[in-house]
């Protein structure tokens, strides 16, 4: 769902895979959700000011309507579908084991990353990760310096890179080409170059990478 | 007496010195209230400056003028003064001058105190002002996250003036804090119950009460912080067992609640001004009160939602958002009270009012956008980037600022007893709302695009420009909005129309004095008995006047008011208070040159600073001279005995709220050990305390006798209990001294690092217990307590009893776990 506006290298909103999608499309169902929301709020604050009878000064009746029914009832039930929602999108995004997996690791310092390959051992690539268009990465990330964050927007969420921990975030991109990454977590002067790419091979060109052949 | 004699003798007792001095030795709340709220709006100038130039920084890819470093200072201190040193100090200053004129008294609990918590405040802050003006600011972002901002990353003194100045302005959230807790619960009008209370105070009370059990964990992380630096104590390096998610961890438990801390006394401000906007009660009172105090409880459990990229278990995750989706249900029971308060009454469009509207145009989206970040998958596109501080600005701005400037003209007659002659105040709302969902909602747009905070520079080629420059020009306007108030509130000085008494026809017991109000604020104390004072008996500001409740006769130049029981309002207890001293101010000054001490790491003065703190301290809570024991009366046919009397004096409910603070430091402390020793890289230590059986069993005997002779001891009888009691304190002292001869290098490992910072706390309580004992053996001795012995013995023994509780719960804690080992 690309509207006007919202594409660009960097755009949560301009999803290129599985990860990225799913939570875009989170993204506009609560847009949509809050703006409703907001406008029956306005509306009623409005109702509030017009020209009216007398008001009742039944209280109890008052604070069933304002407090049981608006405050309670209506803010639950809300909240209740939300989070109920937000646990399906989370579940899906759950790595799932499968033997298409492709392991990586990215290792962050100030100010660049490297990242090395269980597919082809004993070879490390700088602010380059090359990764399989079509199938599933886990991208083991560390920091060996500061906390960064590795982000490649377009294909999924973000995880840090913590000095001392190992984590593992999956990402997937559905078709071959360039995505931009970039670190999310102040580290310093040169926080706004730490950058990266993340090549996406078609099969035949992730088995040359694997082969050695090419950058 | 005529009204008019009472006035001139009351405020003669109560006026602050004349001329210059007055605002360095005044103790008074009106005055202290009025200079930290003056104090306040200077450091929102200035952070709005800083604002300012951020948003011109990123005005347009070619706008950039600073470089990356300078930048990273502006957007930290951004961050920093506008938490540290405008949010939280405006609700104490607002606080403080309202508290004592809403609950029918003539001042706070401890007015010394209040005057110590503005200077650390002033000191504190002037501190870190200064590290901007120098170019040495801090630059890791408001949240400061090692090890960026460790020793090994950042060793200059930037990161020191952070921990430091923010730490000591700290000192005066947690006086405030003590005071408020202590002022609502005894400091009020005869005969308001709890229930009565106006809805403000419940609000004051319950952030109180966060500020005590929400600060701790964030003084204690700076403390860790700084001993890393100072003197490798390794608590946030990875490679000897320290970890940055401790960092992490400690700071949101702070940082969380310190959201609600800036919110809930702005919905107290709502709550307070909206009924009287709408010409009805608040509808729903308990049900608003519970909803503060379900927020409370809540904002506790939800610091992990700051963390949520930092890849936790996902049980854990699911938790913290579930915790963190439901808390905007006490937030809707509010907005909606509020909003059914409003369909109850008749409002009118009061400029007051509009700010309200402003209020609710804002903060409602701050409060959806919340429960979005809220959802695990959408936090994890969203973290860190321009929507989070598009979110935050939202409910901080929409949600403080906007109530703020709401109370500001709602209170402005009484603090001044004019009223406005031109109309800026309109206009300017006006701007401010605009401006402000200029700038922000463009923020939220582009963070979606991928912007990400805390950038110095944007690229030509993002796609972002046209989106920043109008968020630019956008916080131009709201800053022109904002300087219009300025201008107003200015000119509203100068013109000089006199206003009604009253003008809003308020129900509260604020408005039943003449304006502006008078330093000793009524002329004498209301008895109250309903929840709208003003409404219940419209005629209670004449007879107030005319001396017709308590303490209407001024006698003996004393400052004189009410204690009254927690619940009912009975009055209990006479209070007289110390008068206009320069005490204040200069413990704040020692207490600031043990900063700097620690700041240029020169020991000598660090030691120089604490003694004088000993040392004024003690002159500080000496007796003036003993107390007497008959009843004196207050008015009527009642007669009272004096506070320091009671079996629980004043001193003793702030003791207990102060070692509640206290308490959730120690907690904070274990917490820490705990998790490096579960979660931190680089564990075991190397080294663990030498688990010798006969060390561990004297320590552990010497500890456990200690600590049962301490807290018996004191009960048991005058003289014999106190030296069983004071032998348990040097048992237990000796017990730790112990164990620190045994323990390995504290640069060593986290570990060892962790049992020097249990050891330092036990050991300050013991000695802090110790210095309590001989201050009453020696007053005892001298004379000096009178009526107010068994006060002064509760207070000695609550010392004691915690110094030694920790004492021995530390012992244990540290001997035990490398047993399992
Ligand atoms: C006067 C209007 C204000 C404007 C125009 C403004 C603008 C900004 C901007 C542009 C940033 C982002 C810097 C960046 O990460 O690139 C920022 C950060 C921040 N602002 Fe404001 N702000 C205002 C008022 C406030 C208020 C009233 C508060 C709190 C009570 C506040 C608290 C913060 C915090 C905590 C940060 C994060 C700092 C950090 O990343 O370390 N701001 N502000
Ligand atoms: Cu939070």
């Amino acid at each position: 769902m690309a509207l006007a506006g919202c594409t660009g290298a960097l755009s949560t909103l301009d999803p290129a895979g599985p990860a990225a999608a799913a939570i875009a499309e989170l993204w506009w169902v609560m847009l949509g959700g809050a703006v409703l929301i907001f406008a029956l709020v306005m509306v009623l604050l409005a109702g509030a000011f017009r020209q009216r009878p007398p008001p009742e000064a039944d209280e109890a009746r008052l604070l069933r309507v304002w407090v049981g029914g608006l405050g309670l009832a209506f803010t639950l039930t809300v909240l209740l579908a939300l989070f109920a929602y937000g646990l399906w999108v989370g579940a899906q995004l759950k790595p799932a084991a499968s033997a298409q997996v492709v392991q990586v690791q990215a290792e962050a310092r100030r100010w660049s990353w490297r990242f090395r390959y269980a597919d082809r051992p004993g070879y490390s690539s700088e602010n380059l990760l090359h990764i399989p268009a079509g199938r599933p990465v886990d991208v083991a990330i560390r920091s060996a310096d500061v906390v960064h964050s590795f982000w490649v927007p377009r294909l999924a969420g973000k995880l840090d890179a913590t000095p001392g921990h190992v984590k593992v975030l999956r990402i997937e991109a559905a078709q071959p080409g360039r995505y931009a990454g970039q670190s999310a977590e102040f580290s310093g002067p040169g926080y706004l170059d730490h950058r990266f790419t993340v090549l996406a091979h078609d099969a035949a060109g992730w088995q040359a990478f694997l082969a050695g052949e090419g950058p | 007496m005529t009204a008019l004699r009472r006035h001139r003798r009351l405020a003669a007792i109560w006026a602050s010195e004349p001329g210059w001095r007055g605002p360095f030795s005044t103790v008074n709340h009106s005055d202290l209230g009025r200079m930290f709220l003056v104090t306040a709006f200077c450091f929102f100038a200035i952070g709005g400056l800083l604002a300012m130039l951020i948003r011109a920084q990123l005005a347009s890819p070619q706008a950039a003028f600073v470089d990356a470093d300078t930048f990273s200072q502006f957007f930290t201190m951004h961050g920093t003064i506008m938490m540290f040193l405008f949010a939280i100090p405006a609700f104490e200053g607002l606080a403080i001058y309202l508290l004592p004129k809403m609950l029918g008294t003539r001042d706070l609990a401890f007015p010394r105190l209040t005057a110590y918590g503005y200077w650390c405040y002033v000191f504190g802050g002037g501190m870190l002002i200064f590290a901007l003006l120098a170019g040495l600011a801090p630059q890791g972002g408001w949240f400061m996250y090692p090890p960026l901002t460790g020793p090994a990353f950042a060793p200059e003194i930037n990161t020191d003036f952070w921990l430091i100045g923010v730490t000591f302005v700290e000192i005066s959230a947690l006086a405030a804090a003590v005071e408020i807790c202590v002022s609502v619960l005894k400091y009020r009008a005869p005969g308001m119950r709890l229930t009565q209370m106006p809805v403000f105070a419940w609000y004051a009370l319950v952030t109180a009460l966060m500020i005590l059990t929400g600060f701790p964990p964030l003084i204690l992380a700076s403390v860790l912080l700084e001993l890393e630096r100072a003197l490798g104590l390794p608590f946030f390096t990875p490679g000897a067992g320290g970890d940055s998610l401790l960092w992490q961890h400690l700071f949101w438990m702070f940082g969380h609640p310190e959201v609600y801390i800036i919110f809930l006394p702005a919905a107290g401000v709502v709550s307070t001004v909206l009924p009287v906007m709408a010409r009805t009660p608040l509808l729903g009172y308990g049900w608003v009160v519970g909803a503060a105090v379900a927020l409370a409880f809540l904002s506790f459990g939800l610091w992990v939602h700051h963390m949520f990229t930092t890849g936790l278990p996902e049980l854990g995750l699911a938790l913290f958002s579930a915790a963190s989706t439901l808390v905007a249900l006490p937030t809707g029971v509010q907005v909606f009270a509020w909003i059914g308060t409003l369909w109850k009454g008749r409002p009118g469009l009061q400029l007051p009012m509009l700010y309200l509207l402003g209020f609710f145009g804002t903060f409602v989206i701050g409060g959806l956008t919340g429960v979005m970040v809220a959802i695990v998958p959408f936090d994890w596109q969203v973290h860190d980037t321009a929507f989070v501080t598009a979110h935050l600005h939202y409910v901080l701005f929409g949600g403080f600022v906007f109530p703020l400037l709401a109370g500001l003209y709602y209170w402005l007659p009484l603090f001044t007893g004019r009223r406005r002659f031109f109309r800026v105040g309109e206009l300017a709302c006006a701007l401010i709302f605009i401006g402000f969902h200029v700038t922000f909602l463009a923020m939220h747009w582009v963070g979606l695009l991928g912007q990400r905070r805390r950038i110095p520079s944007i690229d030509a080629d993002s796609g972002w420009t046209l989106i920043n420059l109008i968020s630019s020009v956008g916080g131009f306007v709201l800053a022109i909005g904002l300087a219009m108030v300025l201008v107003d509130v200015l000119l509203h000085a100068l013109i000089n129309t006199r206003a009604r008494r009253n003008p809003w026809e308020s129900d509260g017991l604020e408005w039943a004095m003449v304006t502006p109000a008078p330093p000793y604020n009524f002329a004498s104390l209301p008895q109250v008995g309903s929840r709208h004072p003003l409404h219940a008996n419209p005629a209670l500001p004449l007879q107030l006047a005319r001396g017709e409740g308590y303490l209407g006769e001024p006698r003996e130049g004393r400052r004189e008011t009410l204690l009254v029981q927690a619940g009912d309002g009975r009055p209990e207890a006479l209070v007289v208070y110390p008068g206009n001293s320069r005490l204040p101010i200069t413990l704040a000054a020692v207490t600031g040159a043990a900063f700097v001490g620690v700041l240029l790491k020169q020991w000598w003065l660090l030691a120089l600073g604490l003694s004088g703190v000993v040392a004024l301290a003690w002159h500080w809570a000496w007796p003036a001279r003993a107390v007497a024991q008959d009843a004196q009366p207050v008015g009527g046919d009642t007669a009272l005995p004096r506070s320091e009397s009671l079996a629980r004096p004043p001193g003793w409910w702030g003791s207990a709220f102060l070692l509640v603070a206290d308490a959730t430091f120690f907690a904070a402390l274990l917490f820490g050990y705990a998790f490096l020793w579960t979660v931190a890289p680089n564990w075991p230590p190397p080294q663990w305390l030498a688990p010798s059986l006969p060390a561990l069993g004297l320590g552990l005997g010497l500890g456990l006798a200690g600590a049962a002779g301490a807290a018996a001891g004191l009960r048991w009888a005058w003289r014999g209990g106190r030296l069983l009691s004071a032998a348990g304190l040097l048992a237990l002292a000796l017990a730790w001294l112990l164990l620190l001869r045994q323990a390995p290098a504290g640069s060593s490992h986290a570990y060892a690092g962790a049992l020097l910072v249990l050891a330092g706390f036990a050991l300050l309580h013991l000695g802090l217990a110790a210095l309590m004992q001989l201050r009453l053996a020696l007053a005892q001795r001298r004379g000096r307590l009178g009526a107010a012995r068994a006060g002064a013995l509760a207070i000695a023994t609550l010392w004691t009893d915690f110094a030694a509780g920790v004492g021995a719960l530390g012992l244990a804690v540290a001997y035990l776990p490398p047993l399992w080992q």
